[in-house]
Order: C-alpha cells, then structure tokens, then sequence
C-alpha cells in the first residue's frame, strides 16, 4: 500500500514515518502536492498550532490537490491530532482560521470541568466507540490511546464522531465521513492499539 | 479517565546510559538503544530521554543519535539536553521526537519556548525546571545541569513557563535525584497548585510509595524515575499496580 505523509514542516514526522513502516506500509514523505497522484492512503500528521498549520498547508498548494484526489472513494485519508483539527471547516485556536473543510464541524479549546482536569490533556485515555466501523476492528471498546492537545474537533454531523473519550465532558477522539478520517490521539505513540488502527487504515 | 502516567528517565551521555546523585558521580548502567526496546516491547506510558552533556559542552543535539533511538521506539518520548533554537526543535520532531524539553535556554531566552509553542504547539513543549534547597531552606531554580543558580523560585518561574507557553512542568529536586529517599513533595505540591497545565515530579522514587505521594498528596499528573528502575528490581508496571491498588487511575495492559 503506497502511503503519502504530508510533509508541511509541523509534524512528529519521524515518529509517523516509522510506525507506518513498521505496519507494513509502502512510506514516502512528501511536500509536493503532485506527489498525491500516486497515494493510495494519505497522513496528514501533526503537531503544532491550527493557524500555522493552514498557513503552511495553504502556502504549498495542498488544500485544492487534497480535495480533487479524495473525490476518489478508494483513496483514505488520516488526520492525526493537529492533522484531524485540520480536516474542520474552522479553528478557534489563537482566532477564527478556515480549516480544510473536509469533515463539517468546528475546533475549539476544551473546557476542563473542574481545577483537576488540566489542560493539554496529557497522556493515556480511553477511547469508547459509538458505532462499528473498520478502522477500529479488533480493538476492545474502552482501550487506552495517548493523547497530547488542548483543542478538541465538534463535529457539525453526530455520525461523524465514530468515538468519545472521557475528559472536559467528553470529546470526539475519532471523526470520520466517508473516505477522510482523523484521530485526535497518536496511533503512531500508542503501542499495539495504535498499530492496530494503523493497519485498519491501510486496509479498510 | 485520563491515565496517571509512569515515565523512566533515561540520562544519555557519550552513547552510554548513566545515572548520578545530585546531578553529579555518574555512572553508567548501559546502553541507550536496548533500554529503549525493552522499555517499548513493555509499552510504557512516555520516556523521557536527556542528553545530559549537550549544554555544557554548547553542542547542539545529537540528531543521528535521536534518530537511531526512535527508530525502535513507539511510545512518547520526549527529548531534552542542548535545545536552544527553533532549528533544534524542528530537527528533533524530524529525527522522532515527540515532545522536547527545554531547560538552560529558557533563562537566557524565554521567548524561545514562547516561540516554540506558537509554531508548535504547548502540547509539544515541556518545559523542565531543576531546584535546589538552599542553606535557609528555601528553593532556587538552577540551570546547566544543577551547576548555574537563576534567582528564581521554582514555582514563579512555572508561572512564567506557563504563561510562555509550555504544556508541561517536569521538575526535578537536584537535592532528592539519585537518592532514592522519595520525591521532594513540599516542591511539588508548590508548583501544581499555581499552574494548570500537567506537572511530572522528578528526583527521588525510591519505592512505589513515593509514586503515590507524588501523584495523591502533592497533585502530580505524572511521575517520572530513573535509578529505582536501574538499580532495583521495581517496574513500571508493578508501580502502576501499586498506584491502582490506591485508586489512582493508571493504564493496565490487556
């Protein structure tokens, strides 16, 4: 499986790179649009700030190029943390940013319920399914995965948040609509479970 | 529930792995890259990997070196020792980095870690402080590996850290490291109620017990070891059981 990571210089790339290696994957990095002709699965890693991430993506020329090769259902893509925020119409981080807009919704801080939910939330936590769907075949419900941010996607669609997790009141850790999905937590960081989802996406 | 995380230190110096008291009489208990694949095939929680030389001796980090650790490592980790430009960071996150820790450089230039959580995120940025206890009792913060005092307290400048930007506070007492007496909890429990982002407590775990200190009594969100996992039979992960058994919230492997 020939699998494109967008290289737009806010990325863990190292870490992505490795374990999409380790899974099997055919890798290359990339900070050339042209370049998505020849992906069948596309990671749009990340970590970083959502306005610098849009002005960087926007700068190469990847939004356009994004959305003329994903108008082809057999070409996945895979936002990871920032790279999920990304896919939004819009992000509240330092100001209002036109997102992508490849999953309808919005990116906004998360809003810790009480003074022992701190913010970024850091760490391990659980990631509870609201529907079967293949990119998470075979992982127990409720399995931990780690997660490192402070903003959080609100999906405009219900259907499209495939899973919650338990902090700030409960935020969507997967999105998907259609043939672009996102995880806010980092498979590439997530040992066994976060393999498992890798090898999904390559798949599925 | 958002997990409390138990995270080995790993103190890098030459390609060797060592291990001080105080932050001084080094010595070397192995090698970098074979801990780094016993501790990923045992899937802890985070890693935390220090170069403790690159300040001292003003290099910057070794990349190739990162690079051949992360390779073989598919659990958090982040990287310190040496970082003092945007540039370093960059390389880093390329090399497989996921989070770097900034110490020295952020006396000297606070708009460094500023500028770093601006381009990269507070997520990425964890900013690590190392104290010491004074004649009087009181707390200074000091730089270039314990060796520079900065006329700070501790828990002013994790406002100020904060503030700048950083997503978390790894502090380490330079009194307790290495001792194995149990973290410095009066220090911890200053820092955690002035800041809200996470703090990870450092210098000190001797036994399971002081995990638990640290994490009930002094409000930690994560505490990282070093030589109780060196110089005992203790793990990481009987610690997370010892924590659980306490009702503390930990990740169990299935």
């Amino acid at each position: 499986m020939n699998v494109l990571i967008i290289d737009y210089g806010m990325s863990n790339l190292g870490s992505v790179r490795r374990a999409f290696e380790e899974c099997g994957a055919d890798v290359s990095v990339s900070a050339d649009p042209a370049d998505l002709d020849q992906a069948e699965r596309i990671v749009l890693p990340g970590v970083g700030a959502f306005p610098d991430g849009m002005a960087h993506l926007n700068a190469a020329g990847w939004p356009e190029k994004l959305r003329q090769t994903l108008a082809n259902p057999d070409i996945h893509l895979l936002g990871i943390c920032l790279g999920m925020q990304l896919l939004a119409a819009k992000g509240h981080e330092n100001g209002e940013t036109v997102g992508l807009g490849l999953i309808p919704g919005e990116v906004a801080r998360l809003d810790p319920g009480n003074t022992k939910e701190r913010i970024p939330h850091v760490g391990w936590n659980e990631v509870h399914f609201t529907r079967p769907h293949l990119l998470t075949d075979g992982i127990k419900d409720g399995t931990d995965f780690y997660f490192v941010h402070s903003y959080h996607f609100r999906t405009a669609v219900a259907t499209h948040a495939l899973a919650s997790t338990p902090y700030c009141g409960g935020f969507s850790s997967i999105v998907c609509a259609g043939n672009v999905m996102g995880a806010q937590f980092h498979p590439e960081k997530s040992s066994r479970p976060g393999f498992q989802i890798i090898r999904n996406f390559l798949t599925c | 529930m958002l997990k409390t995380r138990v995270i080995p230190t790993l103190l890098w110096k030459d390609l060797g792995l060592v291990k001080g008291i105080g932050f001084d009489s080094w010595r070397r208990v192995g090698t970098v890259l074979p801990s780094i694949k016993v501790y990923n095939t045992r899937e802890v929680d985070e890693l935390i990997l220090v170069d403790i030389t690159a300040t001292g001796e003003a290099r910057e980090p070794d990349y190739d070196s990162v690079e051949e650790f992360c390779a073989e490592c598919f659990v958090p980790l982040t990287v310190g020792g040496g970082i003092s430009s945007m540039d370093h960071i960059t390389r880093l996150l390329r090399a497989g980095a996921d989070k770097v820790s900034i110490n020295s450089a952020a006396y000297s230039r606070p708009t460094l870690v500023q500028e770093a959580s601006a381009r990269f995120g507070a997520q990425c940025i964890v900013a690590s402080i190392d104290a010491r206890r004074m004649p009087d009792g009181s707390l200074e913060c000091h730089s270039h590996r314990g060796s520079r005092p900065e006329r700070r307290h501790p828990a002013d400048w994790a406002v100020e850290l904060e503030k700048l930007g950083a997503g978390e506070i790894l502090i380490t007492s330079i009194d307790r490291d290495g001792t194995m007496l149990g973290y410095d909890l009066e220090l911890i429990q200053e820092l955690t109620a002035v800041v809200t982002i996470p703090v990870i407590a450092s210098g000190g775990a001797g036994n399971y017990n002081h995990m638990l200190h640290a994490v009930r009594d002094a409000g930690a969100s994560a505490v990282a070891a070093a030589s109780i996992f060196h110089f005992t039979e203790q793990t990481p992960l009987e610690a997370k059981k010892h924590l659980d058994a306490h009702g503390i919230p930990v990740r169990l492997l299935a």
